[in-house]
């Protein structure tokens, strides 16, 4: 881990955001598994301290927008539990009153513009984002979550061309967790750092371990003031892993065909980023255990009133189909 | 009331509204410049932030155009030509198409995206299509297509303040038709079709350069005692239903016009929906006129001929008349 001169209070932060999303999301891997969800569910879990990290650097006026692996961004920047299970149970109550799903939770009122289904397909519209607040003279930024997969799509390069040329203030925020989908990254690109491509759009491209939060954020707050101070986007790349599949259930529609070596299963086990930060704070003597335990079980227990909440929330009426089209 | 350009009209519906509203902003490329006139004289008026030239990158300027109507600004997005609107499909489409339906009504989005559409400048296929049809498959998107001076300006206008994505389609051939524009402000109802010419025999619907086509047909066809009546939708979606029933209740006869293919085309919807509502009052099948499903090809000669001209269009009011045997 980093060793850092960070604040404790600023370390229990980025633990709590972590842990609130890893919470979350294996109940939601929980939930799958008994078939209690529809549709497509990819988990953030292993990515925690990218979200994280990055989402503590910003303001709930500053913008983001996501990824179809796109719970632990709105989680990190402040989303709410009930109204996020809800969405994934199709619910009313949800975020997008069961019209979005999993992969298009978005709350506006904390500056989440979405998740978004197609890869590669929030640069765009962070960009725009970032526009608007140059546009309207606020010191606000936005950042662009995106996988390297995304990194290998047009929309990467249009808007990080976009971005530097109008010295708009987004921050490009790479997760590499070095699959997209079943391919590895290495098969799907012939260099090894996304970061590098920054050079291309004469901008700061920064590496950072995405599974190191003490990382994430002072790489994410430098980024960040840069952006807020006028001098134009970063591309910040953070190594990471997914602990799990590209998406829930995948065993079944690979019909078992394994695409990942055992050994990096063990690494991806090995940087939990959730466990590598309990572990320091532990370590440091930063925060005593118990209290650290008493926020998993406060966490956990709002997780599973998120779940009694989603459950025993109405389904949509179906006469809202006609609703939130035209203004 | 003066006689003026298509293209001068655009040129003060833009003047006027971002006079009126500061958040009214215009991006794209060569926009400062203005290659159809339209935008000419803005930037010298407003400057570099409200007229600001972008790469030529149709996908990340289309998604900027999302983030910033999503996050307060009105913008105009001129992406050139039509054609270059494919290049930003995703965004249109799963983006400006989507965001409000699918994240539950969170965001609204004043958004236009302008472009040239359609034939009459020999500029080959890639410059002279029509692309309306597939942003009529766009369920939250407007489409419109002026024919007119007069329409032009008031619908520009009327789409600047619509809180909702429009396409808008300047035809590429009425840049230089003249025609009335008052010099009181006016508006357009997004919506609302105009008969243009008046007549008891037969409707004809058309859009664009086909409702001046179809002008020309009428009065020829006055020489042998046909009496047409020619509507002009304006808008392609929401279309005026209501005005298309109620003149096919008077003449009970459909001649549908369109400059875009007959496959899942404009004229298609038109007639289907004349067809399948006002069947008992048809005296005749519907007929349909459109292109010829081919590419847009560069000859003067063949590109006139690939687009319905106004004989055929006569030809087709004579064949529901019966005054003509089919060939």
């Amino acid at each position: 881990m980093t060793v850092t001169h960070l604040p404790t209070e600023k370390i229990l932060d980025l633990y709590t955001r972590m842990l609130r999303i890893r919470r979350f999301e294996e109940m939601v891997g929980k939930l799958f598994a008994q078939g209690q969800l529809p549709g497509f569910v990819h988990l953030y879990i292993g990515e925690e301290a990218v979200g994280a990290g990055v989402c503590a650097a910003l303001r709930d006026d500053d913008y983001i927008t996501s990824t179809h692996r796109g719970h632990g961004h709105v989680i990190a920047k402040g989303g709410d539990f009930n109204r996020m299970m809800a969405e994934l149970f199709g619910r009313q109550t949800g975020y997008c009153k069961g019209k979005g799903g999993s992969m298009h939770i978005a709350d506006f009122e904390i500056g989440m513009l979405g998740a978004c289904g197609i890869v590669g397909g929030g640069l765009g519209v962070a960009t725009g984002a970032g526009l608007s607040a140059w546009y309207r003279g606020t010191d606000q930024v936005s950042v662009a979550f995106f996988g390297d997969g995304a990194a290998n799509e047009g929309s990467f390069h249009e808007a990080l061309n976009l971005a530097s040329t109008l010295k708009l203030p987004v921050i490009f925020v790479c997760e590499n967790n070095q699959y997209g989908e079943f391919t590895p990254a290495i098969h799907a690109m012939n260099i090894t750092d996304i970061a590098q491509r920054a050079a291309g759009y004469g901008i700061p491209g920064v590496i950072v371990d995405g599974t190191d939060a003490l990382a994430v954020y002072p790489a994410a707050a430098a980024a960040v003031q840069r952006a807020r101070q006028g001098h134009g986007p970063t591309l910040l790349e953070a190594k990471t892993h997914r602990r799990g599949g590209h998406a829930e259930g995948e065993i079944a529609f690979l019909a078992g065909q394994d695409y990942r070596l055992p050994e990096e299963v063990q690494a991806a086990a090995a940087s939990d980023p959730v466990i590598r930060l309990h572990t320091y704070i532990v370590e440091q003597g930063l925060i005593p255990p118990p209290q650290l335990e008493t926020l998993d079980q406060d966490i956990t227990g709002s997780v599973a009133a998120a779940v009694e909440f989603a459950r025993t929330s109405p389904e949509p009426e179906i006469a809202s189909i006609y609703e939130d089209t035209w203004v | 009331m003066a006689r003026k350009t298509y293209i001068a009209a655009i040129n003060e519906a833009l003047f006027e509204e971002m006079r009126r509203d500061p958040m009214v902003l215009l991006i794209g490329e060569d926009v400062r410049i203005g290659v159809f006139a339209g935008t000419r004289g803005l930037h010298k008026e407003f400057g570099d932030k409200r007229v600001l030239d972008t790469p030529i990158s149709e996908l990340a300027v289309a998604g900027a155009g999302v983030g910033a109507a999503a996050t307060g600004l009105r913008p105009v997005v001129d992406l050139m030509f039509g054609t270059f609107l494919y290049l930003a499909f995703d965004q249109i489409a799963n983006q400006a198409g989507a965001m409000r339906y699918m994240f539950g009504g969170q965001t609204r989005l004043p958004l236009v995206y302008m472009v040239q559409n359609g034939t009459g400048a020999s500029a080959g296929h890639h410059h002279s299509q029509s692309v309306h049809q597939f942003f009529m498959n766009m369920p939250l998107i407007k489409v419109i297509m002026p024919a007119t001076p007069y329409d032009v300006k008031g619908l520009l206008k009327a789409a600047i303040r619509d809180d909702n994505p429009v396409i808008f389609l300047n035809h590429l051939a009425l840049g230089g038709q003249r025609g009335e524009v008052p010099d009181e402000e006016y508006l357009i109802p997004i919506g609302q079709g105009e008969i243009k010419r008046s007549g008891s025999h037969v409707t004809v619907c058309s859009v664009g350069l086909m409702v001046h086509h179809s002008l020309k047909a009428a009065k020829e066809l006055e020489k042998e005692g046909i009496d047409v009546e020619v509507i002009d939708l304006r808008t392609l979606k929401p279309w005026d239903e209501a005005l298309v029933l109620h003149s096919v209740a008077k003449t009970g006869r459909f001649v549908a016009v369109d400059e875009g293919h007959m496959v899942c085309g404009a004229a298609s919807e038109w007639a289907a929906t004349v067809a399948e509502k006002a069947f008992h009052d048809l005296k005749a099948p519907v007929k349909r006129v459109t292109s010829k499903p081919v590419p847009i090809p560069f000859s003067p000669k063949l590109e006139k001929a690939v687009v319905p001209s106004p004989e055929e269009i006569a030809d087709a009011v004579r064949q529901v008349l019966g005054t003509r045997v089919p060939a």
